[in-house]
Order: structure tokens, then C-alpha cells, then sequence
């Protein structure tokens, strides 16, 4: 912790020694690997994968000249602070806490939250009154856990489990009538996705409100580099509105992570 | 009251954690910890007693199935025990289509089997090892009063007994308000559960945690005293005079 606080210290203490606009249009982007499918290593060992391709494109588009910097993620804003690279592109999720230390983008995506049920049930999760008394499994503490106890309180009986494999375990047994998981982990502990899977996915895919789920992921740059921060913000909102970003989102996923520009 | 709830209302104004909300969920979870473990210390009690006779029985068919159940209860986990009656019956081919369902389906009766199970086995032994140190003086003084084995069993031996057990067995009751804790594994909402779920949401271990400890102690407390007194009137004889 100390060595963590002297190493801050440090980057701060030279970020301010050599205070000056940036010059040049090379720019590196820090990255901690791997994080399927948004970054990973090919066989060949070339970085690979949404976050990549995203990268890249934005680069293109703010006509910098960007390369990759791997990171480990506990390391990865001191670095940014200490000037190792110029800006994260990975994964990383605006909180409070990290704004105060740097600078955000405009968030380019959220993973969704879905509700499961068993494949033999009909349930429809937007009809409130069919709902009532109807058990809903989720993980204690985590955003989907706040999502039914604000939305669902008084509707839904509400089991809070350590894991989502125990919440699959009560869903199959009949314990449960519905779970509500993040899609991503949802993929992996249901394979709602797969023909002969005992469960299925219902209703639309849920990512607000933000006061519940978050901002999104977004890059991060120092606090004085606005310049930079407005060109990349600048090729967000350009990938958006040309329909790049759905291209790249759908060849890696089959399902919505994009925040489009302006909505709340 | 108005001027007790004006009191409450500024003594929780400056705090995020320990809301009107948050407290809510300490107190039912205190009403499902306390219902909880009530219930099985009773079951286990009354299951006890003829579990203990039997446990000193000299038929072999009587003694060692019995022998055999206290040995696997308290020779394994509380938290398997309960694993296993919780995730793993239901694996157990088309249970949900017997009655033994309604009772299964929830969390709250499979902990309670679970607990009940464990208690018992525990205080079989206290009692069984209670009946074992009856002074041969006064079997064989109810002998010599030619009572049959049922009515000496009755008058002499499980008075005594109960006594001598006392201590041990406020012990095991103070145990099992401990060892209820692992309810929440299971999706009750217990104290255990509420401090963790204040826990999850307020990233604050050390407040959820301390706050349930000193619930749990006072808990305790009340057990401790409680025994304390069911000691000083039931022991009465075995002090010395003007002790």
C-alpha cells in the first residue's frame, strides 16, 4: 500500500514536471489482457478482439497514431498517471472513485442484464400482476441484486445466493421461477443460448436505469489531456452514427452492449 | 413516542449505513435467526431424551443405530450436513412430484431439519453421558424399592440427569445460536444474512459485521443468563450451606 501510494506520488510529482500540451499524434493505449472476447491473444500472438478493433478505429478516425500497451489491471492507472502510455482502453467502468483520479470518455458500452427462466415456464416478466409471488434468484450485493430489490421489492420473493451456479441448482429444481443475471455470466452458467439448454432468456435485455448499472465503460486520460479526451469522444460519436460500432459489436457478440451517444 | 422517534430519526440522520431500511432487515433477520434456532433446539430436545435411553440400552439393535447417527452428525460439518439437504435432495429423481416437496421447496425447512439433526445428535450425547454418571447408590436404593426399570427411569435417573446436563447442554444452545450463522449459505435471510446484504451493498465489512456481533452477543447473553438461573434453582441441592 505504501509502495502503491510513493508510486502515485511519484507519477504525479513528474506529470507535473513536465506539464505540456502533447505534440505529437502517437498515442498509447494501455490494455490488460486478456479479457474474452474483448481482447486476447491469437495463437500467433496478435492482440485480438472488440476492444481492438474499436481502438484501432477510433485511432483511424482522430488521425492518431496509436499502439498497444499491455497492463496488468491493478497496475493500470498509476501507469496512465506515471505517463507510461496516454489513455486505458479496457474494460474500464466509471465509478466515482476513478473519476477523481482521471479523465472519462463518453462510456462506449454496458454488458446487459437478462432475466432467465426454466424453458418449460411462460412467464412474461412485463406483466407485473402475473408476477406476484413468482421467486426471483439473484447474487447477493451485485447491481442486478439492487435492480429487483428497487423494481421488485414488493412484487417478486427475493433469494440472494453466494453463487449463480446455486442459482441455477434452485432454478432446475424449481426453487426458483426466475433469475435475473448479467448476460455475459448468464451465457456461461445457463447456456441459455445452446438448443438442448434446460433454460431460456425472456424478455428485452436491460441496461437502465444508469443509476443502477452504471455509466458504462469508458477510456480513461489524464485530467489535462481534454484535447485528447475530446478527439477520442469526437470518433465515438462517429463510429456510432456511421454504423461502424454495431458492425464491430456484431462480429464479436450476439447481443446489445452499445450505449448509444446522448441516451440516459 | 413522537419524541422517541425524533430521538431515533437524529441519532441515524448522519449515517449512510444503518438506515431505517438496513435495521429493518437486522430485525427480520433476527426474527428468522431466533425462530430458527428455537424450533430445532425444541425438536432436538424431545428427540433427545428417548434417543439418550436408547443409546444406553444393552439390546445391540437399539444401541448401535442410534450410536451410529451421533457418530455421523458430529462427525461431519454442519455446513455439509446442510448442503446436503438443501442442494442435494433435489437431484434425487422426481421429488418435486412427492409431498415431500411443499416442505423442501423453501429454505427455511431444510436448515431447520438440518440444524435439528446436528442439535440432536449433540445433546444425545450430553444426556447419554448424563444417565451414564448416575451414582450406582441410587439405582440401587430404587431397586431395593422394587420399582420396575420405566418408573426408575422416570423418577430417578432422568431427574438427576437433566441436572448434571444442565451446563453442558447451555453450551450446545449457545453453539447452535452460533453455528445458525450459516443459514444464510442457504438464502435465509438470518442476522448473518441481513449483515452480509448490508455488507454487499455498502462495501462497509466493519460496520455490517460488528453491528451483527453485538446482536449475537447479547443473544448469548440472555441464553447465558437464562441457564444461569435454571442452574441456581435446579442445582440448589448440590451448593454447599450458606454458600
Amino acid at each position: 500500500m505504501k509502495k502503491l501510494l510513493a508510486l502515485t506520488l511519484l507519477g504525479v510529482v513528474m506529470t507535473t514536471a513536465t506539464a505540456q500540451a502533447r505534440d505529437t499524434d502517437e498515442v498509447r493505449l494501455a490494455i490488460d489482457v486478456p479479457y474474452e472476447p474483448f481482447v486476447y491473444r491469437t495463437p500467433a500472438g496478435e492482440l485480438e478482439g472488440f476492444e481492438i478493433d474499436l481502438g484501432n478505429e477510433l485511432c483511424k478516425r482522430a488521425n492518431l497514431d496509436c499502439t498497444w500497451v499491455e497492463q496488468s489491471w491493478d497496475g493500470i492507472i498509476p501507469g496512465l498517471l506515471s505517463r507510461k502510455y496516454d489513455a486505458i482502453l479496457s474494460s474500464m467502468a466509471i465509478t466515482p472513485e476513478r473519476e477523481n483520479q482521471v479523465l472519462f470518455s463518453i462510456p462506449y458500452y454496458n454488458t446487459p442484464s437478462v432475466w432467465i427462466t426454466r424453458r418449460d415456464r411462460d412467464i412474461d416478466i412485463n406483466d407485473k400482476d402475473a408476477l406476484e409471488g413468482l421467486s426471483v434468484g439473484v447474487q447477493r450485493g451485485t447491481i442486478r441484486d439492487s435492480y429487483v430489490t428497487q423494481m421488485y421489492g414488493d412484487t417478486l420473493d427475493i433469494h440472494r445466493y453466494s453463487s449463480s451456479q446455486d442459482v441455477a441448482n434452485d432454478l432446475m429444481s424449481g426453487r426458483l421461477d426466475l433469475s435475473f443475471e448479467d448476460y455475459p455470466l448468464a451465457v456461461d452458467t445457463f447456456h441459455f443460448k445452446d438448443d438442448d439448454s434446460e433454460f431460456k432468456k425472456i424478455g428485452e435485455s436491460i441496461k437502465k436505469p444508469v443509476s443502477i448499472f452504471g455509466k458504462g465503460a469508458a477510456m480513461a486520460f489524464r485530467k489535462r489531456d481534454k484535447e485528447l479526451a475530446e478527439k477520442f469522444n469526437q470518433a465515438i460519436r462517429d463510429v456510432y452514427a456511421d454504423g461502424t460500432y454495431e458492425k464491430l459489436m456484431k462480429q464479436y457478440f450476439d447481443y446489445d452492449l452499445s450505449l448509444p451517444v446522448g441516451e440516459k | 413516542m413522537e419524541q422517541l422517534n425524533a430521538w431515533f430519526t437524529e441519532l441515524l440522520s448522519d449515517n449512510a449505513i444503518f438506515t431505517a431500511n438496513t435495521l429493518g432487515y437486522y430485525l427480520d433477520g433476527l426474527g428468522s435467526t431466533v425462530r430458527l434456532v428455537f424450533l430445532s433446539l425444541i425438536i432436538g430436545l424431545v428427540l433427545a431424551v428417548p434417543l439418550a435411553i436408547a443409546r444406553g440400552s444393552r439390546r445391540k439393535w437399539i444401541k448401535w443405530p442410534v450410536f451410529l447417527y451421533t457418530y455421523v452428525f458430529r462427525g461431519t460439518p454442519l455446513l455439509i450436513q446442510l448442503y446436503l439437504i438443501y442442494y442435494g435432495v433435489v437431484f434425487i429423481e422426481g421429488i418435486q412430484d412427492t409431498f415431500l416437496w411443499a416442505i423442501l421447496k423453501d429454505a427455511f425447512y431444510p436448515a431447520l431439519i438440518a440444524f435439528t439433526l446436528n442439535t440432536a445428535a449433540y445433546t444425545t450425547e450430553i444426556f447419554h453421558g448424563a444417565i451414564k454418571a448416575t451414582p450406582r447408590g441410587e439405582i440401587e436404593a430404587a431397586r431395593a424399592y422394587g420399582m420396575s426399570r420405566a418408573l426408575m427411569m422416570r423418577r430417578i435417573i432422568m431427574p438427576s440427569a437433566f441436572r448434571r446436563a444442565l451446563p453442558a447442554y447451555g453450551n450446545e444452545v449457545i453453539f447452535m445460536l452460533h453455528a445458525s450463522a450459516i443459514a444464510s449459505v442457504v438464502t435465509i435471510m438470518d442476522l448473518t444474512g441481513a449483515a452480509r446484504f448490508v455488507y454487499a451493498r455498502f462495501y462497509a465489512p466493519f460496520d455490517a459485521f460488528l453491528f451483527v456481533a453485538a446482536i449475537y452477543l447479547c443473544l448469548t447473553f440472555a441464553i447465558l443468563y437464562l441457564f444461569r438461573y435454571l442452574e441456581k434453582k435446579l442445582l440448589a441441592h448440590l451448593k454447599p450451606l450458606n454458600g
